[in-house]
C-alpha cells in the first residue's frame, strides 16, 4: 500500500520491469497538492531517472510515466490509462517479455533449402 | 564524506561482460550518505544489470548485497563465506573499499562501479562540494577555517591571483574565489594580520606526493 | 646594483623606462621571434618574453630570451608557477642566469583549464610570492632554499605583477607590500584603462610608501578596435575599460579605429608619465609588435637612455 508516490523507490520501479512488466504508469497528486508537500514532486525525479536508465539499456524509455491528477478526477483518470495502455500496446512486449516467450517457442527449423 | 558519482552504465556492462554470476557490494559508510553506492544503490544498479543483459539476450545472476563499511576488516570477512561462489565482485564503495576488498580476496576479480570523488560536506540534498585534499599539514587556524589548498585552484598561498573576480575564480562561473572567502573570514574574525604575513613554502610530502601514507598509532597497536 | 641588468640600470639612474612584450611561437620556429625582437629593437630597456600565456603551449620563455638577446635586446624572462615544481625553478633560473639572462617576472599563471591541455597536471608547488623569495634567497644568499651553497649565485632583477582591476580591491596593496617583503625589485601591472581606478589604487600605495621601496611600471595595452575592447572587457578578467574610451575607439569608422586606439595609448601614456610613483611603462602590443616604435616614440620616450654599465660584485 503506497501513501503516497514519494514513498517509490527506483528499484520498485525496476523490479516492476523484471518481474515481466511491459509498462510501468506512475500516477501521483497534482503537482502543488500533494498530501504530503512535495512527495510527487521526488517521485518525478525519480522516475526520470528509471526513464533514462530504460533508455540506456534499451528497454525503452516510453515503457514508464508519470502522470498527475487528483484523487476526484476519475474519467481523467480512466483516459489516461487508456492512453497509456495504447502506447504500450504500440510499442509492443518489453525486450524482456520478447526473449522469455522466445525461449518458450520450439527451436527454428535447421533446414533451409 | 568520501564523494563518488556513480559510472556510466555502458562502462559496467563493459566490465561485467566477461562474467555470469557477480555480487554487487554496497556500503553503509559515506557512500550511503552521499547516494551512491548504499543498499538501494545496490538494488538499482542490479536490476538495471540483469535487465540490460536480459534484453541482449543473456543473463547475469547477481547477489546483492551491502557491508557496514568496506574499509574494515571485520566487516569485509562477513562475505568472505560467499566470496567465491562468484566469479566476480562490483563494488560501488570508494576506492579505499575496493581497494581493500580486492587485498582480503586476491583470487576474485573487483570491478570499481563508481568514480570515487572528494572528502566533501553535504551542501543541501543532492549536493555535495569539496573541502578537503588531505595534504597532511593543516593551516585552518590562519586562514579562517577555509583552505587553501582545497578551494583555491591553484592552491595559493598568498591570493588571490588577478583572476579573482567577483569573488569567483577564473575556473568557473560557479566555483568561488578560496581566497576570498578566506579574506571575508580573516576580515570577519578580525585576523587580517595573518594575511600580511609570508608562509614558508608547502610541504608536500606530508600528502600524497610523499608517496602512499600510513599511520601507525603506537599506543593503539 | 643587484643583476647589473640594463632595465636596473636605466631605472636606478632615474629615467622613465620602457618594456614591451614578445610572444614566443606556436612552434619551433625561431625567426619568428626574431621578427618581433627587430619590431622591439631599440624602443625598449628590456622585452618581456612570456610563459606559456594562458596555458597555451609556446616555446619556452628561456629559448624565447635566448633569441630576443641574440638580436640585440634585453630579454626578461617570465616564469610561472604552474607548470614547474621547486626543482625544475631553480634549475631553470640558474640555467637562465647562466646563460646572460638577468630580468625575471615571478607570475602564478592562468589555469591549465584555459590552454591545449585542461587535463594537464596542476603544479602550483609553490605560489608566485614564494617563487620571489626564492629567487632572492639564491641572489643575496647565494644559497639553495634548502641551505646548500650555490656554485655561483643567479643575478636577476626580480619582478612581479599586479592588477589593481582584480578583485577584492582593499587586498591588492597589502599583496603589493607582502610582495616588496618577499623581495621583488619592480612591478609591471595589468593593463590600465580606468585611470580613476589606478589613481586610487596609486594613491592607496603612495600612502603606504611602496612607491619608494619598488619600481612601478605601468602596463597599457593599444586597443586594435571597439570590438576588441568589448571582448577584452567580457572574456578577460581583471580588465576593466570604461564606456567612454569604447565609445572614442568605437566612434571611428572601422578602418580608423586603430590609429584612434594608438593615440589613446600614447595619451595614457603621457598621463602615467607624469604621475607620482610610476617608474616607467610596460607597453603590450600583443600581435601588434610593428606599432610599437610608433606608440613609443609618440609618446616622446625615444631614443632610449643608454646608462654604463657597472660592475656588480660576484
Amino acid at each position: 500500500m503506497l501513501p503516497c508516490t514519494g514513498r517509490i523507490e527506483e528499484s520498485l520501479l525496476l523490479k516492476a520491469f523484471e518481474n515481466g512488466a511491459d509498462g510501468v504508469m506512475v500516477i501521483g497528486c497534482l503537482e502543488g497538492d500533494c498530501h504530503y508537500v512535495s512527495g510527487n514532486i521526488r517521485a518525478r525525479a525519480r522516475v526520470k531517472r528509471v526513464y533514462d536508465i530504460l533508455e540506456t539499456i534499451n528497454i525503452g524509455a516510453e515503457r514508464i510515466r508519470m502522470y498527475n491528477l487528483s484523487a476526484g478526477e476519475g474519467a481523467k483518470f480512466a483516459g489516461y490509462a487508456n492512453e497509456f495502455v495504447d502506447q504500450i500496446e504500440q510499442l509492443g512486449p518489453s525486450p524482456i517479455n520478447e526473449r522469455r516467450s522466445a525461449d518458450s517457442k520450439p527451436a527454428p527449423q535447421e533446414e533451409k533449402t | 564524506m568520501i564523494t563518488g558519482t556513480p559510472k556510466p552504465i555502458e562502462e559496467i556492462l563493459e566490465m561485467v561482460e566477461p562474467y555470469d554470476n557477480i555480487i554487487v557490494a554496497g556500503c553503509h559508510g559515506c557512500v550511503t550518505v552521499c547516494r551512491v553506492g548504499g543498499q538501494k544503490e545496490v538494488e538499482v544498479l542490479s536490476s538495471t544489470l540483469r535487465l540490460a543483459r536480459e534484453a541482449a539476450d543473456s543473463s547475469i545472476t547477481i547477489k546483492e548485497l551491502s557491508l557496514e563499511r568496506q574499509c574494515d576488516p571485520e566487516y569485509v570477512e562477513s562475505m568472505r563465506p560467499v566470496v567465491e561462489d562468484y566469479q566476480a565482485v562490483l563494488s560501488i564503495a570508494c576506492g579505499a573499499g575496493i581497494q581493500f576488498l580486492a587485498e582480503k580476496f586476491p583470487k576474485t576479480p573487483l570491478l570499481p562501479g563508481i568514480n570515487t570523488g572528494f572528502l566533501g560536506v553535504t551542501e543541501r540534498q543532492g549536493e555535495w562540494s569539496e573541502r578537503c585534499q588531505g595534504c597532511g599539514d593543516c593551516v585552518l587556524h590562519l586562514t579562517g577555517g577555509i583552505c587553501p589548498v582545497t578551494r583555491c585552484a591553484k592552491q595559493l598561498f598568498h591570493g588571490p591571483c588577478g583572476g579573482s573576480t567577483g569573488g569567483i575564480c577564473e575556473v568557473d562561473k560557479d566555483t568561488l574565489c578560496g581566497w576570498q572567502l578566506i579574506i571575508d573570514r580573516l576580515k570577519a574574525l578580525d585576523q587580517m594580520d595573518n594575511y600580511g604575513k609570508l608562509k614558508p613554502y608547502k610541504g608536500w610530502s606530508a600528502s600524497r606526493d610523499g608517496g602512499p601514507r600510513r599511520i601507525i598509532r603506537e599506543d593503539m597497536v | 646594483m643587484k643583476s647589473g641588468s640594463n632595465l636596473e640600470r636605466v631605472l636606478e639612474a632615474g629615467h622613465f623606462s620602457v618594456t614591451a612584450e614578445c610572444g614566443p611561437p606556436r612552434g619551433a620556429d625561431p625567426d619568428h621571434v626574431r621578427k618581433k625582437a627587430a619590431l622591439v629593437k631599440g624602443n625598449v630597456d628590456a622585452c618581456n618574453v612570456t610563459d606559456n600565456q594562458t596555458s597555451v603551449v609556446r616555446m619556452s620563455s628561456i629559448a624565447g630570451c635566448m633569441l630576443v638577446k641574440e638580436s640585440g635586446v634585453e630579454p626578461l624572462l617570465q616564469m610561472v608557477v604552474r607548470d614547474r615544481n621547486r626543482i625544475a625553478l631553480q634549475s631553470d633560473l640558474l640555467g637562465a642566469s647562466a646563460l646572460g639572462v638577468r630580468n625575471l617576472l615571478c607570475l602564478s599563471g592562468d589555469h591549465q583549464k584555459f590552454g591545449d591541455d585542461p587535463q594537464a597536471k596542476n603544479v602550483f608547488d609553490i605560489d608566485s610570492m614564494q617563487l620571489i623569495h626564492l629567487v632572492k634567497t639564491m641572489r643575496d644568499d647565494g644559497v639553495f632554499p634548502s641551505g646548500d651553497k650555490l656554485d655561483g649565485a643567479p643575478k636577476f632583477y626580480i619582478g612581479c605583477a599586479v592588477n589593481p582591476f582584480a578583485d577584492p580591491y582593499e587586498i591588492r596593496v597589502p599583496r603589493l607590500k607582502l610582495k616588496i617583503e618577499a623581495g621583488a625589485d619592480f612591478v609591471q601591472t595589468q593593463c590600465i584603462y580606468n585611470m580613476d581606478t589606478f589613481k586610487r589604487y596609486m594613491e592607496d600605495t603612495k600612502k603606504q610608501g611602496l612607491h619608494e621601496n619598488i619600481k612601478i611600471l605601468a602596463g597599457v595595452t593599444p586597443l586594435k578596435s571597439a570590438g576588441m575592447a568589448k571582448f577584452m572587457n567580457k572574456f578577460v578578467a581583471g580588465i576593466d575599460i570604461p564606456e567612454d574610451i569604447i565609445k572614442r575607439v568605437g566612434d571611428e569608422p572601422k578602418e580608423k579605429q586603430a590609429a584612434k586606439g594608438i593615440e589613446i595609448c600614447i595619451e595614457q601614456i603621457g598621463e602615467l608619465k607624469e604621475m607620482e610613483g610610476i617608474a616607467g611603462v610596460h607597453v603590450m602590443a600583443i600581435e601588434w609588435e610593428e606599432k610599437l616604435n610608433e606608440i613609443i616614440d609618440g609618446a616622446g620616450l625615444l631614443p632610449r637612455p643608454v646608462v654604463e654599465n657597472e660592475v656588480v660584485s660576484p
